[in-house]
C-alpha cells in the first residue's frame, strides 16, 4: 500500500512539472486553413497557411482612410453594428467600452467597429455616436465604406454573418461577435459580444495574445 | 407535544402576517415581478440590468427627479417612443431614438412599475387604470 502511494506521488509530481512545464496558454487559431509545401535546407517541409484577414480599404470616424495595413502589427477586435440598431448593439458596445477602457493606452491594440449601414452612417454620424459614446483618439475605429465589402468581409473572412431582413428590427440580421485577430492577422477567438462573461473572457484573451505576438517577434 | 404547539402557533402566526400584508401591498408586487420579466425582455438592452443607461447615448433611469416630474407622460413614452426630442436626464442631454412598443396597458403599467421602484426609485405603483388615463393624453 505504502509503495502504491509512493507510486501514485511520483506520478503527480511528474505530471505536475509537465503542466508547469507547458508554454503560456496559447489561443487557438480559427479559420479555414490550407497547406504549403516549401523547400527549407533542401527539404520539403510541409507547413499549415492560416486564413487571414485580407486587404480592405474604409473611413474611420475623422474621415480618414483606414486599410488593412494600417492595423499592421496591432492585435485588434472587430465587430459589426449601426447606429441606430435596436436591439443587441447597445449591450455589444456597452460591453466593448470595457475593452476599450482596459486597453486604450496599450500601443499595439485596436478596436475597429464596421457599420453595416453605411448609408446612414456617415462619417459625421460616426464621430457624434463616438463622442456620445465616450470615445476618442485611435484606439477604437467606427469604419463605414462599401457596403457590399463590408458584408463580404464579415461573412468571408470573419465568417460572421451580416445581412439586410426587414423583418428584424432595425432592419438587419446581425450576430453580436467580437472577433479577436492576431498581429498575423489570423482569427484567434470568438466571443459573444452580448454576453458578459465572454466578454470577460475577451479581455484576458487580448493580454495572452499581446504577449504571445511580443515573443515572436523578440525571437 | 411542546414543539407541536409551538409549530402550530408559529404556523397560524405567519399565516396571520401574510394575510396582514394589505391588498396594496399583494397589488404592488404582481405589478413588480411582472414588470422585472418585461424590463429583461424589452428594455435592459438599452437601459442596462442596473437602469445605467449608455454612456450620452442611452438615458439612465436613475434619475429620480426626472421619473417623478414626468410621471404622467411615462406611459406615452413607453409606448410610442422618443424621436428627435432631445430630452434631458440627470443634467445630461439624449438625442437618440427609443423605438415604440406593442406592449398592451397593462403590461406598461408594469414595466413602469417596476422602473419606479427599482435603481433607487421608489414611488409605489402604477396601475392598468392609470396607465389608460395616462395614454389618452399622449401628444
Ligand atoms: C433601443 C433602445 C431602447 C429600448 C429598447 C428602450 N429604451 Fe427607453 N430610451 C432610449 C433612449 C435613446 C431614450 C432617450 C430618448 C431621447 O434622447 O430623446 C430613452 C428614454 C427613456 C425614458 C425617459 C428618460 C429616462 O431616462 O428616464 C424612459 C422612462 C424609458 N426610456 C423607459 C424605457 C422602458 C420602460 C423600456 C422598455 C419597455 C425602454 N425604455 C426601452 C432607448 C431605449
Amino acid at each position: 500500500m505504502k509503495k502504491l502511494t509512493g507510486a501514485l506521488f511520483i506520478v503527480l509530481l511528474y505530471t505536475a512539472c509537465k503542466f508547469n512545464a507547458a508554454d503560456t496558454p496559447k489561443l487557438p487559431i480559427y479559420g479555414n486553413r490550407d497547406t504549403a509545401s516549401n523547400v527549407v535546407n533542401g527539404k520539403t517541409v510541409i507547413d499549415s497557411v492560416y486564413q487571414t484577414i485580407p486587404a480592405f480599404k474604409f473611413i474611420n470616424q475623422y474621415g480618414d482612410s483606414i486599410t488593412n495595413k494600417s492595423l499592421n502589427g496591432y492585435v485588434y477586435v472587430a465587430d459589426f453594428f449601426f447606429t441606430t440598431c435596436p436591439s443587441i448593439c447597445p449591450i455589444m458596445h456597452r460591453n466593448m467600452l470595457k475593452v476599450y477602457n482596459d486597453y486604450k493606452n496599450v500601443s499595439d491594440f485596436k478596436i475597429i467597429s464596421h457599420t453595416i449601414d453605411p448609408k446612414h452612417d456617415s462619417v459625421a454620424v460616426l464621430k457624434k455616436y463616438a463622442d456620445k459614446l465616450g470615445i476618442s483618439g485611435n484606439s477604437w475605429w467606427l469604419l463605414q465604406g462599401k457596403k457590399e465589402e463590408t458584408y463580404q468581409l464579415g461573412e468571408k473572412n470573419y465568417l460572421v454573418a451580416v445581412k439586410e431582413d426587414s423583418g428584424t428590427p432595425g432592419g438587419y440580421v446581425h450576430q453580436g461577435w467580437f472577433v479577436l485577430i492576431d498581429k498575423q492577422k489570423r482569427i484567434r477567438g470568438y466571443y459573444d459580444g452580448t454576453d458578459e462573461k465572454q466578454v470577460d473572457k475577451l479581455r484576458a484573451d487580448i493580454k495572452t495574445l499581446l504577449a504571445e505576438t511580443n515573443t515572436n517577434i523578440a525571437q | 407535544m411542546k414543539l407541536r404547539v409551538i409549530g402550530t402557533v408559529m404556523l397560524l402566526l405567519s399565516v396571520i402576517i401574510a394575510s396582514c400584508q394589505s391588498e396594496e401591498q399583494q397589488e404592488f408586487q404582481r405589478y413588480y415581478n411582472g414588470g422585472k420579466i418585461i424590463y429583461e425582455q424589452r428594455c435592459q438592452n438599452c437601459h442596462s440590468a442596473k437602469g445605467e443607461g449608455l454612456s450620452n447615448l442611452i438615458p439612465p433611469l436613475t434619475d429620480a427627479g426626472y421619473l417623478k416630474s414626468n410621471k404622467a407622460a411615462l406611459a406615452c413614452i413607453v409606448k410610442y417612443g422618443i424621436k428627435e426630442t432631445i430630452i434631458t436626464v440627470n443634467g445630461k442631454s439624449y438625442e437618440g431614438a427609443m423605438p415604440a412598443t406593442d406592449l398592451a396597458p397593462v403590461d406598461i403599467a408594469k414595466v413602469l412599475t417596476y422602473v419606479t421602484n427599482s435603481f433607487g426609485n421608489k414611488m409605489g405603483v402604477i396601475t392598468s387604470e392609470q396607465v389608460d388615463k395616462d395614454l389618452l393624453k399622449c401628444k
